[in-house]
């Protein structure tokens, strides 16, 4: 959970059992090298320990793109999948952290448009859990969930 | 205040903290279910947040929980757990029906099942409010039934706005008889934590 890898072609990047967090998919198909985040919260400057720069969406998506161009990706070349920011619980009323499925997507989108990364694909929202598997082979990403079907994106 | 300044007898008096809420909350499900129904000795732990999610089992697990939050002075979260077949065992006995999988249920059965949290939850927390005389509130009861991970990530991040770190009080109910088992955990916040030593007069920053 909250962690941040890059990996070239034929590795598999996964992540399991995403909730209200968002799985964020970097990849540059020229060189077939693929980047993972698993972020948690929309926001660093929202809170005091925010240490683990990889599971905020600002700084995250920050680290990952240094991380693909530090490996030799090329920054226009780089598109975006993301899949994830489901709200698992219903309570009544309005309580704000069970949106943060949606204010997690919000913000990542945000940030992929300010590094001007085009968002290719998602599968987000929802009430459902999902696991996801990145292709770096073949730049596909695999969804899987429990009763809500399967997907590729 | 942190997590990290906890000694052997804090965790001790949270330990019996845990035992008198899960004593009334173990009742109260015999009760329910009119059966026999065991408890462990309860465990605390301070955990990295995301390594909470193997207290449970594995990420990929299907669970379902039963999740609330605690408001007032004594704040956190509390969250009931039980993997497919626990939940089965327990919710047949509960509705004398025989439902064999958790992605089939209707909504009067997940009411049950919320209710089961809501009477676990409702007794623990008044035995322990009567013992430290602190006030305690709990949510209205959500229930989530899919992976422990994603299942998981609300309350979690929930707690991340708190520390890196939680304290966790854990204890598992089960009935021998039916091989059924459910965790119960109790999650204060870390300020609370030190609200409830404090109503106990325990030394909680000094030498001790």
């Amino acid at each position: 959970m909250a962690d941040l890898k890059i990996a070239f072609s034929p590795q598999i990047l996964t992540t399991l059992g995403l909730g209200s967090c968002v799985g964020v998919v970097l990849y540059d198909p020229f060189i077939k090298l693929g980047g993972m985040a698993h972020i948690m919260l929309p926001s660093s400057k929202q809170i005091k320990n925010n240490s683990n720069k990889a599971k905020f969406a600002d700084t995250a998506i920050d680290m990952l793109v240094e991380k693909m161009l530090d490996a030799g990706a090329v920054k226009t070349r780089l598109i975006s999948k993301i899949a994830g920011g489901a709200q698992m619980f219903s309570f009544k009323g309005n309580n704000e952290i069970m949106k943060i499925g949606e204010r997690n997507v919000r913000a990542v989108k945000e940030h992929l448009a300010r590094h001007s990364i085009k968002l290719v694909a998602e599968d987000v929202e929802g009430k459902y859990g999902r696991t996801i598997e990145f292709f770096t082979e073949t730049g596909v990403l695999k969804i899987r969930t429990i009763g809500h079907g399967y997907k590729e994106l | 205040m942190a997590n990290e300044n906890l000694k052997d007898i804090h965790f001790d008096i949270l330990k019996e903290i845990g035992n008198i809420g899960a004593g009334n909350a173990a009742t109260a499900l015999a009760q329910l279910l009119n059966k026999k129904i065991d408890m462990n000795v309860p465990k605390v732990n301070i955990l990295p947040i995301n390594e909470i999610p193997k207290v449970f089992g594995n990420i990929e697990d299907l669970v379902v929980a039963v999740y609330m939050q605690l408001s007032g002075r004594i704040s956190g979260n509390i969250l009931f757990v039980l993997g497919e077949q626990d939940a089965l065992k327990l919710l047949n006995m509960l509705v004398g029906q025989d439902i064999d999988s958790l992605s089939k249920l209707d909504e009067m059965q997940k009411s049950a099942m919320v209710e089961i949290g809501n009477i676990i939850t409702g007794s623990y927390i008044s035995a322990l409010s009567d013992f430290i005389r602190i006030p305690m509130i709990p949510s209205v009861p959500a229930i989530s039934i899919d992976m422990l991970g994603a299942v998981l990530s609300t309350p979690l991040t929930e707690m991340y706005y708190k520390g890196d770190t939680a304290l966790l009080i854990e204890t598992k109910f089960m009935d021998y008889k039916d091989h059924f088992k459910g965790h119960f955990i109790l999650i204060p916040d870390p300020k609370s934590i030190e609200v409830m030593f404090t109503a106990l007069g325990v030394n909680y920053n000094g030498g001790g």
